[in-house]
């Protein structure tokens, strides 16, 4: 390249992103306000995000894009945090995205993550930017939120929060229930006395493992093993093998997998099948990770008979009115829904959407991040369309409803709601 | 002290802290020697599961890392789409296999048909697909620096890896795929399965002489389809014309074309042959893992590629070799380690190899460079 050209594309790209950069902060001072979402949208776990963009564009849609009375515009961008390189969530791209929230001073919430282990590296970042709040459809590892007394480590969940200042929320059930309920369930409704445990040495599937685990044993379980999976190894029939015979012998009750679907769930289950047999002999659970239509067809339907998993909230048939209307609206415009969180991320979008209204309704600016993230905080008593509920000081939900869901004949359905 | 024993007594030292070290932190990585001898003596005949279950994956590593190591012996060039070609023989064997309806019939013979006419195909594509790679991304960086027809190869790869990203979410291709979208795993039908509980057979082929471990038809194909494509490679590659001309070819190329070898044929048959072997690993894979997955092309790639460097790059026989040690490596460490740090071990064991045999097991073959 000629040096003169290389000079006048040095100036092009300079006066470009002096020209964006007056872009962003113009939008800060007037009508728009911007909310994104980061979640992982290329890969396996796009079945589930999906579903919650659609949710929080529904939401969008019925206020017509617009807060306080139409005195502020919304704008609403889904950004993706996995890499194709990874094919799952990528660490870079999320800390790109929480830098480049907090960059762009028009954006008043980021609602996301999808993974736990990406939420821990945007939480301090967006922490010590306003700070902006952040409110979760799907994050459920105990810590981010949670102390010690809930199965998180010693120095958590204070390193999050560099600025002392809360500004993370969930509108999901913590693992530190739902390790609990899955541990409960598996020994007194499917009488499981030993059990062995895989994850996928993620921040969630370690953790909903973990919390899995120290219940097991308080309620009298034997846990033979706990072991973390190579996430993208061809096969696991090796692994499979030594579990067959890891209780004296013979294989135990049951497996427990913390994990997400990206992480070759169904290849597990596959080898798991191959080596153990059915799901009715040694049983087969996991969290809400693997609980997506995208799990099934990846094992395929006769594999995955009779997999459970559990998910924070009600079933569908047991939603609230406003849940059911939720559901109806949803499938209306998008046709039918297999998955469990979209509900979480039209609540989140709802729950954001009134912080907002109660700041313009208090007299405040809007476009002040640490006022909505004040009063996102706030939220007490609020009629979503997961039931009425509330945010304790710590950013979780007061709910602590989880399902267990079982699949039979390819598709997930219900078997009972536990607290 | 002569030079011959300074070495000698520097292999000893260097082989101690080797050993201390894996001794010492071996056992965080899984390497805990009494537990392994305990779970050896409680039970002995595991032992030999996981030699069946190393040598069957250990064999579709094999047959990809021919098509790194022929390459590379001949142009010196990894050619980073490779375990994407094999991907894409996945993908095909599954669409042949659905849109001839085998998929859906019980009936041995059609699956056999089927089975056979997928193998065809996906070894025709894939070998045409890596033919054409070679053609359009690496033949006119041939004589550019060696940093160029690298950077192509990953290019490659990209493009290929987002083809079976669209590919897998074509359902009307292959109904199964679902709704869900090409990002997640697919599932590929066990037909092996089927063919035999249809007749009644027993699946594990142990059974059948009271055997008390798991042999099963797929176990078997694999290892005798991956016998026989090493075999005729490796006749091939010794004893025809063309094989000849590739020897020579990756001997020294202006020599070679001094002498009237054409050298754009014999490159492209030698991208021809590693394609076609990728496609029937994709069909091998297809039948013994059950998955099609528009990722899986990378993980395979890179355990290949280390077999390939395992066993000395260029090297054939190298290449087999390399495969079945680290089909067995992953293997013992999944059972008898910790499946945490198989990665790890493998890997290390590749670090180790290199240390004490720079050009790897059986030594590299590539061009006498000027």
């Amino acid at each position: 390249m000629s040096k003169r050209l290389f000079v006048l594309i040095s100036v092009l790209v300079a006066a470009s992103m002096l020209l964006a950069a007056c872009g962003g902060g113009g939008g800060g001072g007037g009508a728009t306000l911007k909310i994104v979402s980061s979640l992982p949208m290329t890969g396996a776990s796009l079945t589930q995000t999906q579903t919650i963009v659609n949710a929080e564009q529904l939401r969008l849609e019925q206020a017509n894009y617009s807060a306080c009375g139409g005195k502020y515009k919304i704008a609403y961008e889904a950004w993706d945090d996995a890499s194709a390189a990874l094919g799952k969530w990528d660490p870079a791209v999320e800390t790109e995205n929480a830098n480049k929230a907090a960059a762009d001073k028009s954006i008043i919430a980021y609602l996301g993550t999808f993974n736990s282990g990406a939420a821990k590296l945007s939480i301090p970042i967006l922490n010590q930017a306003g700070p902006l709040v952040m409110v979760s459809p799907a994050n459920t590892y105990a810590g981010l939120t949670k102390d010690q007394s809930h199965g998180a480590e010693a120095d958590e969940p204070g390193k999050y929060y560099p600025s002392g200042v809360r500004n993370y929320a969930r509108v999901v059930t913590a693992d530190d229930v739902q390790g609990a309920v899955d541990a409960n369930f598996m020994s007194s409704k499917l009488g499981v006395k030993t059990v062995y445990i895989l994850d996928d040495q993620e921040l969630y599937g370690k953790g909903v493992a973990d919390v899995f685990e120290a219940t097991a044993k308080k309620i009298g379980m034997t846990v033979l093993g706990h072991e973390g999976i190579d996430p993208k190894a061809a096969d696991y029939k090796a692994l499979m093998t030594k579990i067959s015979t890891s209780n004296a012998g013979g294989p135990p009750d049951a497996i427990f997998v913390g994990m997400v679907v990206d992480n070759n769930a169904s290849q597990l289950l596959k080898d798991k099948v191959a080596i153990m047999g059915d799901n009715t002999k040694v049983k087969y659970m996991g969290p809400d990770g693997i609980q997506t239509q995208a799990f099934i067809d990846g094992a395929g339907k006769d594999v995955a008979e009779g997999v459970y998993a559990s998910v924070a909230g009600l079933a569908p048939e047991n939603y609230t009115d406003a849940g059911k209307k939720f559901l109806a609206d949803y499938e209306a415009k998008y046709g039918k829904l297999t998955e469990p969180y979209a509900i979480y991320g039209y609540e989140a979008m709802n729950v954001t959407l009134a912080a907002i209204e109660s700041v313009c309704a208090s007299g405040g600016d809007p476009t002040d991040r640490a006022a909505v993230t004040k009063a996102v905080f706030a939220t007490k008593d609020f009629n979503g369309v997961l039931g009425t509920w509330s945010f304790d000081a710590n950013g979780d939900t007061t709910l602590t409803d989880m399902t267990v869901y079982q699949v039979k004949n390819g598709a997930y359905s219900a078997v009972g709601t536990f607290k | 002290m002569s030079a011959k024993a300074k070495s000698i007594l520097r292999g000893i030292v260097v082989a101690a802290v080797v050993l201390y070290i894996a001794f010492l932190l071996g056992p965080i990585a899984g390497f805990d020697v009494p537990a392994i001898a305990a779970s050896i003596q409680a039970d002995p005949k595991q032992l030999i599961q996981f030699l069946i279950i190393g040598i069957s994956n250990g064999a579709i590593i094999a047959i990809i890392a021919l098509g790194y190591t022929m390459v590379y012996g001949i142009i010196e060039l990894i050619n980073f789409a490779h375990g994407d070609v094999y991907m894409i023989g996945v993908f095909t064997s599954l669409t042949v296999l659905s849109l001839t309806g085998t998929l859906n019939t019980n009936d041995p013979v059609k699956i056999i048909l089927g089975l056979a006419l997928a193998l065809v195909v996906s070894i025709a594509s894939c070998a045409m697909l890596n033919a054409t790679i070679e053609r359009l991304a690496y033949r006119r960086l041939r004589n550019a620096p060696r940093l160029a027809p690298l950077i192509s190869a990953i290019g490659m790869s990209f493009i290929i890896e987002n083809l079976g990203l669209i590919w897998a979410s074509q359902s009307w291709l292959v109904p199964s795929f679902g709704t869900t979208g090409g990002a997640s795993q697919k599932f590929f039908p066990d037909l092996l399965g089927t063919i035999f509980t249809v007749n009644g057979w027993k699946v594990n082929l142990f059974e059948y002489f009271g055997i008390p471990l798991r042999f099963t038809i797929k176990d078997l194909l694999v290892i005798v389809l991956a016998v026989i494509l090493m075999v005729g490679l490796y006749l091939f590659v010794q004893r025809t014309r063309l094989g000849k001309a590739m020897r020579a070819t990756a001997q020294n190329r202006d020599a070679a074309k001094m002498l009237g070898i054409d050298i754009d044929r014999v490159i492209s048959a030698t991208f021809l042959i590693g394609g076609g072997l990728a496609g029937a690993a994709g069909l091998m894979a297809g039948l013994y893992n059950n998955t099609a997955w528009w990722f899986m092309g990378f993980r395979a790639g890179l355990e290949s590629f280390t077999a390939a460097v395992l066993g000395g790059i260029g090297n054939i026989t190298g290449a087999m070799l390399g495969g079945f040690l680290i089909g067995l490596l992953a293997s013992f460490s999944d059972g008898y380690l910790n499946a945490r740090w198989t990665h790890a071990w493998v890997f290390a064991t590749l670090v180790l190899v290199l240390l004490f045999r720079p050009s790897g097991l059986l030594g590299e073959q590539v061009g006498q460079k000027a």
